[in-house]
């Protein structure tokens, strides 16, 4: 297990490095720099400003102090909200879109596990269809049109919930958001759950437990679902992925102080230094969460051996 | 074929009569029957193709240009002076602009979807067939490539080089191609032990020869599957990138800044927002369900 972990992390290095080069020659490729204003620099202030930041070396030796400067855990001040370094950054957002995905996994977990064993339970009857139909419906419409259409609905004619904001993550802001997070999570995860349970409880060791007179939801809850829910486990990894490109489009649409949304304006604003950052810790964050995946999985699954 | 079969005198139409005389039951035959009886696939088929049909003719024979701006015709609801769905803010034919938007998304995801299709059966026939050391490397490639936040260098991409056409057919095809490569990895493995590639290096074939030859077109069928699930994907991606005002650039237009626009001025006009947003489900859906239909017609598993 222990060689498992440290073999899977030996890997993540290269992975790392190479999300690194990549994100640092794109940013450096782009026309624009960080420093250009309405008004125009005179050249002693641009050389000055490029200097404090070490841009005026050539780019190989700005990669390599930029590289050795992560190892150390430092990812560079902002270039654009002064006094600030990527790290603050980092933690003064983070909190905001780790709270949105946690919101929006647990609750497509909790509702799409139980549709998907109800379905199964009822299978080819008019329940399991309908699970099912949502649940295509659900993996057809993009983020994108559920979130408007929510926001139309729930907060423009009802008025039942605000449409934007987050006011400190109270619970009335949280809805709409998680909602539109969770849908597409739901879909997936209750046609894996059905899948997983119809073929579950097909199986022998399910019939003995029948035969030996266990009350149905007994076998289902204790017996069936514990093998049925394997394949969520692997599918956790590219569930967050997901989750982290839907939070790009939540928090955009419903104006919340993210990490997502500050991605895509320093992308714009050629904030070098937030930009890489946050790819970074995005690309680590994929690479614990599949490490844990599989973790989890050889603890649930006893017949998984890691090497 | 019909047509060659009509003139006696060609040698193809003599070929391909004797051919259907003698011809059995192929994979292929048993894979359209059983795709033929999926009523959804069939459905999603009906439905693609008046897409398609729409999405070629349509911005032919609306009465306004989508980028056609109609000072006096602002924010129409839908039916209002002849404007079917109603116009935008510009006052644009809403009509024309989604005609032209589902071209255009319908296009990305076509031409998206080939660049993948090249790169990934590429990949994964040269690594699946030569194997060892090679297959190694390529694929400890595709797993490191796959832990990236791929979106992120997509909008990165977008952000370094500015938004044109042909750089989000390639920054979505580069992002798509790893699957395949994995499914087609996978297949050529089975495939490349089967007597038929024996014969053929027996036969005195070089390996290029043999990948070309008789691994590709054996691939098909996986690789037709995936082809009709890739084709939603990236124009799902290619909308979700043109809703961050990353994709098609205005006056253009694609489903994905439709709806953007739609939701940006949806308490006005809902219109703007609804009719966009139909368009695109019915498209992915319809080609989810064809391809859904064509997994379980080829996939032999579930026979």
């Amino acid at each position: 297990m222990f060689r498992f972990i440290g073999r899977r992390l030996l890997v993540a290095i290269p992975t790392l490095l190479l999300v690194v080069t990549l994100a640092f020659f794109m940013m450096r490729a782009a026309p624009g720099s960080p420093f250009d204003t309405d008004r125009r620099l005179s050249p002693e202030i641009e050389k000055n400003v490029l200097a404090k930041y070490g841009m005026n070396k050539p780019i190989s030796a700005q990669y390599v102090d930029y590289l050795v400067n992560v190892a150390h855990g430092d990812l560079g001040p902002s270039l654009k909200y002064k006094d600030k370094s990527v790290i603050e950054i980092l933690r003064e957002n983070y909190m905001v879109s780790l709270k949105l995905g946690g919101a929006a996994i647990l609750l497509a977990a909790l509702v799409g596990v139980s549709l998907g064993v109800l379905a199964a339970m009822r299978q080819n009857r008019s329940l399991d269809f309908g699970v099912m139909a949502v649940a295509i419906l659900g993996v057809c419409i993009p983020t994108f049109v559920t979130a408007p259409l929510l926001v139309l609905v729930f907060a423009s004619k009802l008025g039942w919930l605000p449409g934007a904001g987050w006011d400190g993550g109270a619970l009335v802001n949280m809805v709409l958001p998680v909602t539109v997070l969770a849908l597409p999570q739901i879909a997936i995860i209750s046609r894996l759950t059905r899948a997983g349970m119809v073929e579950v409880l097909h199986s022998n060791y399910v019939r003995t437990a029948r035969a030996k007179g266990l009350p149905e939801h007994r076998i289902v809850t204790r017996h069936a679902l514990r093998a049925a829910i394997l394949p969520l486990v692997s599918y956790l990894g590219p569930a967050c992925a997901g989750l982290i490109t839907g939070s790009l489009v939540v928090e955009k649409i419903f104006n919340l102080p993210g990490l997502g949304k500050f991605f895509v304006l320093s992308a714009l604003q050629r904030d070098y230094t937030v930009v890489m950052g946050m790819v970074i810790f995005y690309a680590a964050l994929i690479l614990v969460l599949n490490l844990l995946a599989d973790l989890l999985y050889a603890v649930l699954d006893p017949r998984v051996r890691l090497a | 074929m019909s047509t060659s079969l009509l003139v006696p005198g060609s040698r193809r139409g003599a070929q391909s009569m004797e051919r259907a005389a003698l011809k059995g039951r192929s994979l292929w035959d048993d894979a359209r029957r059983r795709l033929m009886g999926n009523r959804g696939a069939v459905a999603g088929m009906v439905v693609l193709g008046l897409l398609v049909v729409a999405a070629i003719a349509g911005p032919q024979l609306t009465p306004y240009a989508y980028d056609q701006v109609n000072k006096t015709d602002v924010w129409f609801a839908p039916l209002q002076n002849g404007h079917l769905i109603g116009t935008d803010a510009l006052g644009r034919d809403l009509l024309a602009r989604l005609l032209m938007g589902l071209r255009v998304s319908l296009a990305i995801g076509l031409v998206a979807t080939f660049v993948s299709l090249i790169i990934g059966v590429a990949w994964g026939a040269v690594a699946g067939f030569i194997g060892g050391r090679l297959d190694e490397i390529m694929m400890r490639f595709v797993d490191v490539l796959y832990s990236l936040p791929f979106i992120f260098f997509v909008i990165l991409l977008m952000v370094t080089f500015g938004s044109n056409f042909i750089l989000i057919f390639v920054a979505i095809g580069a992002v798509e191609w790893l699957t395949m490569s994995r499914i087609v990895r996978g297949q050529t493995l089975t495939l490349k032990h089967k007597e038929f590639v024996e014969a053929a290096r027996a036969a005195g074939l070089r390996r290029g020869g043999i990948i070309v030859r008789h691994i590709v077109p054996n691939l098909l069928g996986p690789v037709v599957v995936y082809v009709t699930l890739t084709i939603p994907a990236v124009i799902l991606a290619e909308s979700f990138l043109s809703f961050l005002g990353l994709g098609v650039q205005p006056p253009m237009a694609s489903l994905g800044t439709l709806i953007a626009n739609g939701a940006q001025d949806m308490e006005l006009a809902p219109w703007l927002l609804i009719f966009p947003s139909l368009v695109m489900i019915v498209t992915l859906m319809s080609f989810n369900f064809i391809g859904d239909g064509l997994r379980d017609a080829i996939d032999p598993k579930d026979r």
